[in-house]
């Protein structure tokens, strides 16, 4: 019975520790450089003072957070989280069929069509905002259009809105949404569709039991995607919404650039990143109860 | 016996391939019918378009004496086992196996009672709160397999169910399958490749090549009475021999024929055509009788062994007869000490004319 072997896990390291440390080296420098230390930076500034010349004074108060709570920023924040609500569901709802259209489509058209998706990236994201400008003002590529139409349709002002930002964001982030649902999608055995459909289920209901289901991991790694950085941006804020309607990452730039209070702009920050944190250790718990069960 | 499939001139070509070609087939209520096929012969196909995954071309479908030929799958009493099993991996085995009985919006008690029926059924009673990758491959099998069974269909079809199972796993199942189709009395459609299932399950089975059906028939009818060379030569091993008629009866009940070797055979099939016309005869390596010594028969022939191959329960010979005839030859082993035969010994053999089948004329 003891003819073979067993090695044992202490006696058959034959490659020392310090070599696996030695392979990872690379990355953990590159965290250690652009995530943990300006995240400690910004830790450490978020309990400072300033001065008047907008210096940071290491002293430590808890005032900064204080002021986070204020209702003027509270309000800032829900809007970024209700603004970047909307744009994930609609990057979901535009998404989706897309990205299962293309996982669907034949294999020489598959890559063809991904390509498509990517074209965007291959221009400066700036560019494009401004190209969104020029279709969206008042004497714009939409407006002139919508002159050419037989009966009279009051012209569109849509820039500087809330739905001029909305669609600048959807635009940005549907890429981000499209691929990873088309990985789940790619995987989808057409059997499950069929063995559904076999069963007694119409399109509707293979849809909500078999094909949603199965692809939940794309489109949940698609709605991380697009919420956690919809919720940040500036840019497009700024530029296509005129600065009229501020979202957090407005105000956290304006702190750090114009106002020039970095120890509050680093505790609105800390508390943005604290609430990003606790929804995906929350999400991840509920995922793990779920495998469980 | 009543029909529970009617397939009748159904037709369906991809781009300018036709997969099944003007085909006609009733199967009977309660009937085990397996469509028996090389790969890309059409016999899948079939069974799609029974289960409404393909339209036909040309032709109508009936299940129960109602035309389906334009329902969507899920309007037909038919239900699938699929070679890949599809079992939703997000459900658990219970889950799966009510799904189609929540489609028919069944109450939940009665689900509960059915799938707890299902589950026993197919001997998997504690596995109802398993995830499908919980299982191995010949329990995810059994799991299909109640799946489809739970709605009651009218009509259960399989296709390739057992290819993934290992050779002793299938055989079990091959049983066990039987066993269940007697005992509830579906009808079972049966897609295979594998001629032994189809021999060893099956009422009738229909021999499918280039879509049409060759042959339809019991497994005996089959086996001793191939329709054509492709039928003899696919359902088991067949020695096929060119030979041309030397003379009949007036009935073409008894005649004798001339082998391309040079020997004449004497032939008790019907069938055989006019003098001089050629045909092609088949006969069965286990028909084939070898002795060292020469029988008192019809038809016996010198020859030498060739080849000898031990199989286990049977012995396999190629013999090497006389003008460059070459026969299989297959030797019950019925005990270890009995005389055997090797390589280069120099044998007799005889075909008994029973035993010779005309599988093709012209």
């Amino acid at each position: 019975m003891h003819a073979f072997e067993i090695s044992h896990p202490a006696t058959d390291r034959r490659h020392p520790r310090w070599r696996a440390w030695l392979l990872l080296a690379p990355m953990l420098v590159w965290l250690v450089a652009f995530v943990v230390v300006p995240t400690a930076i910004l830790f450490v500034y978020s309990f400072c003072e300033r001065d008047e010349m907008g210096r940071v004074i290491f002293s430590f108060t808890l005032e900064n957070y204080q002021r986070v709570f204020d209702p003027i920023y509270l309000r800032v924040f829900i809007r970024s989280i209700a603004y970047a609500g909307v744009v994930t569901a609609i990057c979901v709802v535009v998404g989706f069929p897309v990205a299962y259209c293309i996982a669907r489509a034949r294999e020489e058209w598959r890559q063809k069509l991904l390509l498509l998706v990517m074209v965007p990236f291959w221009t400066s994201f700036l560019i494009r905002t401004y190209a969104w400008i020029t279709i969206l003002k008042q004497e714009g590529l939409l407006n002139d259009l919508i002159k050419l139409l037989p009966f009279s349709v009051a012209p569109f002002d849509l820039l500087y809105t809330p739905t001029a930002v909305i669609i600048g964001l959807v635009y940005t982030y549907l890429p981000f949404m499209i691929l990873p649902i088309f990985g789940s999608a790619e995987k989808l055995d057409i059997a499950m569709i069929e063995a559904a459909h076999d069963l007694g289920a119409g399109p509707l209901r293979v849809f909500s039991s078999v094909v949603i289901p199965l692809t939940m991991p794309g489109i949940a790694a698609g709605v991380l995607l697009v919420f956690v950085p919809a919720i940040g941006m500036f840019a497009i804020t700024d530029l296509m919404g005129g600065a009229r309607v501020p979202m957090i990452g407005n105000v956290i730039q304006n702190q750090f650039l114009q106002a020039r209070d970095w120890p509050f702009g680093a505790a609105l920050g800390m508390v943005f990143m604290g609430m990003f944190a606790l929804t995906y250790w929350i999400l991840l718990r509920m995922r793990r109860s779920e495998a469980i069960t | 016996m009543s029909a529970s499939v009617e397939v009748r001139g159904v037709t369906k070509r991809y781009g300018n391939v036709t997969a099944v070609d003007n085909v006609s087939l009733t199967i009977a209520a309660g009937e085990f019918l397996t469509l028996l096929g090389p790969s890309g012969c059409g016999k899948t196909t079939l069974l799609r378009l029974i289960a409404g995954f393909e339209t036909p071309d040309a032709g109508s479908l009936l299940i129960g004496g109602v035309d389906i030929t334009n329902r969507p799958p899920y309007h037909r009493p038919v239900n699938q086992v699929f070679q890949s099993y599809a079992l939703f991996p997000h459900l658990t085995v219970g889950e799966n196996v009510a799904f189609g009985l929540r489609m028919q919006k069944m109450p939940e008690r009665e689900i509960s009672q059915r799938v707890a029926e299902s589950l026993t059924l197919v001997s998997l009673t504690d596995f109802a709160n398993r995830h499908p990758h919980q299982l191995s491959g010949g329990q995810r099998q059994r799991v299909a397999l109640a799946r489809a069974l739970a709605p009651r269909p009218q009509v259960l079809l399989l296709d390739e169910p057992l290819s993934a199972l290992d050779a002793k796993l299938r055989r079990t199942m091959q049983l066990e399958l039987k066993r269940l189709q007697r005992q509830l009395g579906v009808t079972f459609v049966f897609v295979t490749h594998d001629q032994e299932e189809a021999l060893t399950m099956s009422d009738r089975i229909a021999v499918v090549n280039h879509g049409r059906i060759e042959q339809l028939g019991s497994a005996t009818t089959i086996y001793h009475q191939p329709g054509s060379a492709f039928v003899a030569d696919f359902l088991g091993q067949a020695n096929l021999l060119k030979a041309t008629v030397v003379e009949r009866d007036l009935l073409g009940c008894v005649s004798n024929v001339r082998l391309t070797a040079g020997m004449e055979l004497r032939l008790s099939a019907t069938g055989v055509p006019a003098t001089a016309s050629q045909v092609l005869l088949s006969i069965r390596p286990e028909k084939v009788l070898v002795s060292k010594s020469r029988p008192d028969a019809e038809n016996v022939f010198s020859a030498v062994v060739e080849e000898e191959v031990f199989q286990g329960a049977t012995d396999y010979l190629v013999l090497a007869g006389e003008g460059g005839l070459r026969l299989n030859a297959l030797l019950a082993n019925e005990s270890a000490i009995n005389e055997s035969i090797v390589r280069g010994d120099k044998v007799w053999f005889a075909l008994h004319a029973d035993d010779l089948v005309v599988v093709e004329t012209g």
